[in-house]
């Protein structure tokens, strides 16, 4: 095998993280994952757009990321978003929290902070009353992870 | 472990505005991935649930999974119509819940 500097660099790092988390601990799948998403929208196909997923580019401590949903939307009793769920795609447990909103939110905005177990995508699906579902991901590179230890 | 939340709300608004509420709680959110010294999984011990009312009427909540980080904070908006009592509840796993509250005038 043709063992380059930079390969050498990637396979230690990864058995370095694996040793670090126990070597044993599953991740979540892309059929969780798949799962996680199909039991929210109850097998509707989440499209692209109005909902806004904030999270910043690189995250120092895997122990409290920012994460912040913006849904464009119409908050009256006959139109508005429901809920919205947030995936953490790496994590020992994809789901990370489910915000409900109200009409009587005014705004469907939420903020909070997460764990991030390694640089992963977060993906986060809007659920709106009339029945459609959106979805945004963003890739958040993490130094430190923020699980176990 | 008496936690005390810690809650932003403007003291006033205007009939129909819409105001931003923060709130964190002092909580561990053993996330049940964590070993001890032994090698014994620590037990998973988090806020599962946390809601606003305003007036008795939901406004927001939020189901919470052990991927959030200690000390739970967040912020999010609310409409309001009329002075009343936002009310926060915490759920806590062991069953134990913290309750506060806050007033609000209209201006």
């Amino acid at each position: 095998m043709n063992l380059t500097r930079r390969k050498f660099l990637t396979v230690s790092t990864s058995a370095a993280v694996a040793t670090f988390f126990g070597g044993s601990r599953a991740f979540a799948t892309v059929d969780e994952i798949n799962k996680a998403i199909s039991d929210f929208t109850g097998g509707g196909e989440p499209e692209s757009g109005v909902l806004a997923l904030k999270t910043p580019e690189i995250a120092e401590n895997g122990n409290s990321v920012p994460v912040s949903v913006t849904v464009e939307s119409p908050m009256t009793d006959d139109d508005y978003v429901e809920s919205v769920m947030i995936l953490a795609e790496d994590n020992p447990n994809p789901e990370v929290a489910t915000f409900h909103f109200s009409p009587a939110s005014g705004e469907a905005k939420a903020s909070t902070r997460m764990r991030l177990a390694k640089t992963q995508n977060v993906v986060a699906v809007a659920k709106m009353s009339n029945g459609k579902f959106y979805k945004a991901s963003n890739n958040v590179k993490v130094t430190i992870g923020g699980c176990g230890g | 472990m008496a936690a005390k939340p810690r809650i932003k709300v403007p003291k006033k608004a205007s009939a129909g505005d819409i105001i931003t509420i923060k709130t964190l709680i002092s909580h561990k959110m053993e996330s049940g991935q964590r070993k001890d010294k032994e090698g014994k999984v620590i037990p998973r011990k988090i806020i599962n649930k946390f809601s606003c009312e305003f007036n008795g009427s939901s406004v927001f909540s939020c189901d919470i999974d052990p991927a959030i980080s200690a000390n739970p904070y967040f912020e999010f908006r609310a409409k309001v119509n009329e002075a009343g009592t936002f009310k926060f509840t915490w759920v806590d796993d062991d069953g134990s819940v913290i309750e506060a509250e806050k007033e609000i005038a209209i201006s």
